[in-house]
């Protein structure tokens, strides 16, 4: 038997008032599967990540997560925690002036009946996650630093950490290098390589192709809200695959026109 | 920074109100040396700090509320209509019949009803503030502004204008309990407002509420995405400091054993420098109660010691003044140098 994927997306449409911004959207990913996800600014890459972890409900269509149908009428950030989907956003999965073991939990706390937050528990977890998962040891960062302080590249490992912690099953990265320094992406991509070989799925939004092109087992390509390409690993190199995306979209524009 | 000492919460605070009060304790000994200036402060400072604390949630969550001292009116006046029903149009039918020792009866527990309905009274203002924040998506200073009016257009209105003498009230037992003095001295009043701030101080530091509200203060788009549900926590949040100022409105108006139409109007302003003095983050994000306590405490001592020491009253806004400035300019650049710290 066949396992179903992490993820199955069929037909998902989402319209803002007249604005279409996806327009049936059929995706799957593996249950150990990185797929890239490419798509230039506006192609419809968030309003499908939004979807995915339940921020958004879209118009029309259906989703499947291992196989079990979701309902949108109730789903939801937690909904989507619950069923082992985990987003690390860009610029907003980390607040700034908060500890680490304070950002890690935040939504998940470990409480008692009242409420009230198990400090130490929480820290002694994240400071597990912090040196083994993610491997800061030895980077002088500890369960107490504020987010504020950490490196770009640090911060997409927390996040990803984060993730691992509460057994994600499909981690979405939406564009993780997006404004690092080298050394940082560096860093990126070996947390994305954590998360392939600890057996889970992987949702990789970028628009720079030569880092997905690295990563992921299969690519697509969406634009104007449509998939409209899909290469798989070796197909191409990253040249090929840039012409590629350009032709595709250079004939979107006609399409469009 | 860091180090141990560097971890105890609002050290600086704790250092400034130390120092003030021994200069006043030189400029002015014959006051500052005796223990009754200290419970006529606690007195003075329980109901302006309910609101400072509650103020602090909300700046620390990124919001403001204006209204409250307005909102000290409104609950002030539902105790003292309870307390002086016969007077008040709708409650009088309570009286009807009834000679004078069956008033006195039924006053002696309407006062108690009066105190819980005040409470509500806030908390159902407070609740509105939040509505329009959360729901209808009002910017709180516009939404908070316009209930500042509001709410105490609503007590004068039920008030008839005019202000209600609660003499007798003495005699009550919520007089006691709320104004009371323990051992002769400690202020009743200071001691439940005291465990409202250690209380305040567990949730906003060792509650998901409170930690929601930090997260909200930092960034409302991480809270989103973190799937905490910011339009129930913010009303929540106003329900809150409606509730804490409606409190205020009780211990206020007990004490004073008047409600008069503009009472707690002082407050706003006086518990917004209590704040920030003590070091919440003007944008968000962290808030401290026990600098919060601390900061009620220097504005008001600074009050009482400027008279004191025989000072012109009119230089106490100078000094207020400066005193703000110095806290903002130092609670920024801590954070500054917090933020430029690890960044390497």
């Amino acid at each position: 038997m066949v396992e179903a994927p992490a993820v199955e997306l069929r037909g998902i449409t989402k319209r803002y008032g007249k604005v279409e911004a996806l327009g049936g959207v059929d995706l799957e990913v593996g249950r150990n599967e990185i797929l890239g996800l490419i798509g230039d600014n506006g192609a419809g890459k968030s309003t499908l990540i939004k979807i995915l972890t339940g921020v958004e409900r879209p118009t029309l269509g259906q989703m499947q997560i291992k196989g079990e149908p979701v309902d949108f009428g109730r789903y939801s950030v937690r909904g989507a925690h619950e069923r082992g989907i985990e987003t690390v956003y860009q610029q907003k999965s980390l607040g700034d002036k908060q500890p680490l073991w304070r950002n890690f939990f935040v939504g998940r706390n470990i409480t008692n009946k009242w409420g009230f937050i198990d400090v130490r528990r929480q820290k002694e977890l994240a400071n597990e996650v912090l040196k083994g998962a993610i491997g800061f040891r030895g980077v002088g960062i500890d369960v107490d630093a504020t987010a504020g302080n950490l490196s770009g590249g640090e911060r997409q490992g927390i996040c990803i950490g984060r993730a691992m912690h509460f057994d994600a099953d499909l981690i979405i990265l939406d564009e993780p290098t997006v404004a690092l320094a080298v050394k940082e992406v560096g860093k990126v991509l070996s947390f994305i390589e954590r998360i392939k070989a600890s057996g889970r799925a992987c949702l990789y939004v970028e628009h720079n192709l030569a880092h997905v092109h690295a990563m992921a087992d299969r690519m697509v390509i969406i634009d104007r809200g449509r998939i409209v390409g899909e290469v798989r690993r070796g197909e191409m190199t990253v040249h090929e695959l840039t012409e590629h995306f350009l032709d595709l979209q250079r004939r979107g524009e006609r399409g469009a026109a | 920074m860091g180090g141990r000492l560097g971890r105890i919460e609002g050290l600086a605070i704790i250092i400034v109100a130390i120092v003030v009060t021994g200069v006043f304790m030189v400029m002015a000994p014959q006051t500052f040396l005796s223990d009754r200036i200290y419970a006529t402060l606690l007195v003075t400072m329980a109901p302006l700090l309910l609101c400072a604390l509650g103020l602090t949630l909300v700046i620390a969550s990124g919001q403001i509320d204006l209204s409250f001292s307005s909102i000290v009116a409104l609950s002030g006046f539902v105790l003292a209509a309870a307390y002086r029903f016969e007077n008040i149009p709708f409650l009088a039918f309570l009286a009807e019949g009834s000679d004078a020792a069956a008033i006195e009866a039924t006053r002696a527990w309407l006062i108690w009803v009066g105190a819980v309905l005040a409470v509500l009274a806030g908390a159902g203002a407070g609740w509105i503030n939040g509505v329009l924040v959360a729901r209808l998506g009002i910017p709180s200073i516009i939404a908070t502004l316009a209930t500042l009016f509001l709410w105490r257009g609503v007590a004068v209105v039920l008030a008839g204008g005019l202000s209600y003498n609660l003499r007798g009230v003495r005699d009550t037992a919520l007089w006691q309990v709320t104004t009371g003095r323990l051992l002769d001295w400690l202020p009743l009043q200071a001691l439940w407002v005291g465990l409202v701030a250690v209380g305040l101080w567990f949730i906003l530091n060792r509650h998901r509420f409170g930690e929601a509200l930090l997260f909200l203060g930092d960034n409302a788009e991480v809270a989103r995405v973190m799937g905490i549900d910011v339009a129930a926590t913010r009303i929540r949040l106003f329900t809150l400091m409606g509730a804490l100022a409606g409190l205020a409105g009780v211990f206020l108006t007990a004490e004073n054993i008047t409600f008069y139409t503009n009472q707690g109007q002082g407050f706003l302003l006086l518990a917004m420098a209590a704040v920030f003095i003590g070091g919440t983050s003007i944008y968000g994000g962290s808030g401290s109660i026990t600098g919060t306590v601390l900061g009620a405490y220097i504005v008001l001592v600074v009050q009482a010691g400027i008279v004191a020491a025989g000072v012109q009253g009119f230089w106490n806004d100078v000094v207020i003044g400066l005193i703000f400035i110095a806290a903002v300019v130092f609670h920024l650049s801590l954070e500054r140098t917090e933020r430029a710290g690890g960044s390497s």
